[in-house]
């Protein structure tokens, strides 16, 4: 079954890192990705650009509306996905919480719709 | 009409166990549930007129298989799907084809424990953890849920199919949690317990019988943790702590309604069996070796009952245990409660003091207990004018009406 592991983190105290602090948090991401690999749970995942790079698509009465943002109001920032394949929430949340952001952020798991629930639903 | 009788109590007994064991096979716990309750049924009109079986519990349990291995082929046969099956690991394999002589459902390995794991998963909001414990493992209706925790019936049934929804969308597993975790869930479980029983227990007024059952149950599902999972000191304790506060449940609430404090108790109404029990069971645990929440508090209440009148009471042990709890947890009501103790033990100043001093960062200054504590002790000091001022403070703190009355009276008092 797969999961995505929204990761939300702080930008601001993000980007107030070092380099140095930078690298050892990326060097614990390509460790992280890799043990993944290895046991077959890693689908995808990506680092997001920052939400200043943000673009939001609304169509209304057949019109597209295209604004800069969003801008939540929320402290934390979606900043990266995981998409994992684990056999139930607490391998999921496991691996969760081996995520690097979620000591300083947070990380949202969910369940992705599989085929099968979809079309009984 | 002894079949009836007989039909209820197996009911209760029954339920958590034959439920677990449905939900384990078919990964489904509404499946699970239409299964029992048609073999509920069919028992109450073949009990009535052929006589109860010899063994109920493995009649039903068998009763129940059947039906649920009806249910998974009709929903295999309209759909080749398993939509409804949700846990991998138990999908159903041809050879699991059930077929059980009383002998083989009397040897089923005991489910609830998965059960208990899954229905306290943190990823429900405890509300949630709380509903569908009482309606699996205890086999409580959606009603009388509803009616014991004063919420509409509509609300309630909500929480229990969004709660099942999120066990299948999102898959919580159905199983003991792996070790690294199992002491968080752990204490998740307890504290399910706990609340079921506090919530039967902090109300005296109104509704008190469907109340009463509350605690009931929730002593019943500590039995079951304890049955499950031996020798682990803290479930000990929790039961423990449950079994002497219910010990005091006749005599903590007056002919009219109203609250006896401890020291003013009639301790000849108080549940000499609960009390045995119950300070056996703390010794046990306390034996272990492993002290916990559950079973300081657990000691405390046994120093209490052990206790033949107020006067006896052995205040320096109790001062002990708080001061054991307090390295525990930083709960302000525990620090309140061992002022309060040194207060008994070392004279009314010295537990003011105390008191005076966890007040003094103004943390506690909207806290009901910490103004009726500090009351209480002015006006075992005599200090009647400050004592007024401290319980009328007290007084508008709290919302419940049995504890306004009691400072209502003390302030008549006064």
């Amino acid at each position: 079954m797969k999961y995505i592991l929204l990761i939300y983190q702080d930008e601001p105290s993000w980007n107030g890192l070092s380099e140095a602090e930078r690298q050892a948090i990326y060097l614990e991401y390509r460790k992280l990705r890799s043990e993944l690999q290895a046991t077959g749970q890693f689908v995808t995942g990506s680092q997001l650009q920052p939400i200043a790079t943000a673009t939001t698509v609304r169509v209304r009465d057949g019109k597209e509306l295209i604004t800069d943002g969003p801008f939540a109001e929320t402290h934390e920032q979606l900043g990266g996905y995981f998409l994992i394949e684990a056999n139930n929430l607490d391998e999921a949340t496991s691996i969760a919480a081996r995520i690097p952001s979620a000591r300083a952020g947070s990380v949202e798991v969910r369940p992705l719709v599989e085929m099968a629930v979809e079309a009984s639903a | 009409m002894r079949s009836a009788a007989t039909l209820e109590q197996v009911f209760r007994e029954e339920y958590g166990r034959i439920i677990a064991t449905l939900i384990r096979i078919s990964g489904s716990f509404d499946t699970a549930e239409e299964a029992l309750q048609e073999a509920f049924t069919a028992a109450a009109s073949k009990w009535e007129s052929e006589g109860t079986p010899h063994n109920p519990g493995a009649w039903l349990t068998t009763v129940a298989h059947r039906r649920l291995l009806d249910a998974i082929r009709r929903e295999r046969t309209r759909s080749d799907k398993q939509t409804e099956l949700t846990f991998e690991t138990t999908r159903l394999q041809p050879h699991a084809e059930l077929d059980l002589s009383d002998d083989d459902a009397a040897e089923y390995p005991d489910d609830r424990l998965r059960l208990i794991f899954t229905c306290c998963h943190p990823s429900l909001v405890r509300e949630a953890q709380v509903a569908l414990t009482l309606r699996t493992l205890g086999g409580l209706t959606t009603t009388e849920i509803a009616h014991a925790f004063l919420v509409p019936e509509a609300t309630l049934a909500q929480r229990l199919v969004r709660a099942k929804q999120k066990i299948r969308l999102a898959r919580i597993p159905y199983e003991i949690p792996k070790l690294e975790v199992i002491a968080d869930r752990l204490a998740a479980v307890r504290a399910v317990i706990y609340l079921i029983f506090n919530e039967g227990y902090a109300a005296s007024t109104g509704r008190s019988l469907i109340r009463n059952d509350l605690c009931a149950e929730a002593v019943r599902l500590g039995r079951v943790l304890c049955e499950l999972l031996p020798n682990e000191p803290e479930n000990m304790g929790l039961l423990a702590l449950m079994l002497l506060q219910d010990s005091r449940r006749e005599a903590r609430v007056n002919d009219r309604g109203e609250l006896v404090t401890l020291e003013e108790q009639d301790r000849s109404r108080w549940d000499s069996e609960e009390i045995e029990e119950g300070v056996r069971l703390v010794q046990a645990a306390l034996s272990l070796r492993r002290v916990g929440n559950y079973q300081l508090q657990a000691a405390v209440a046994a120093v209490h009952a052990e206790a033949k009148n107020a006067d006896d009471t052995d205040w320096p042990q109790i001062v002990a245990l708080y001061e054991e709890l307090m390295r525990l947890t930083s709960s302000p009501v525990v620090a309140l409660n061992h002022a309060a103790a040194v207060a008994m033990s070392e004279g009314f100043e010295n537990g003011l003091s105390l008191i005076e001093s966890l007040g003094a960062d103004g943390t506690l200054q909207n806290y009901y207990l910490f103004h009726a504590s500090r009351a209480d002790l002015l006006r075992r000091l005599n200090r009647l004018d400050e004592a007024r001022v401290a319980y009328a403070k007290a007084l508008s703190l709290t919302t419940n009406e049995v504890e306004q009355n009691y400072i209502r009276r003390r302030l008549e008092s006064v």
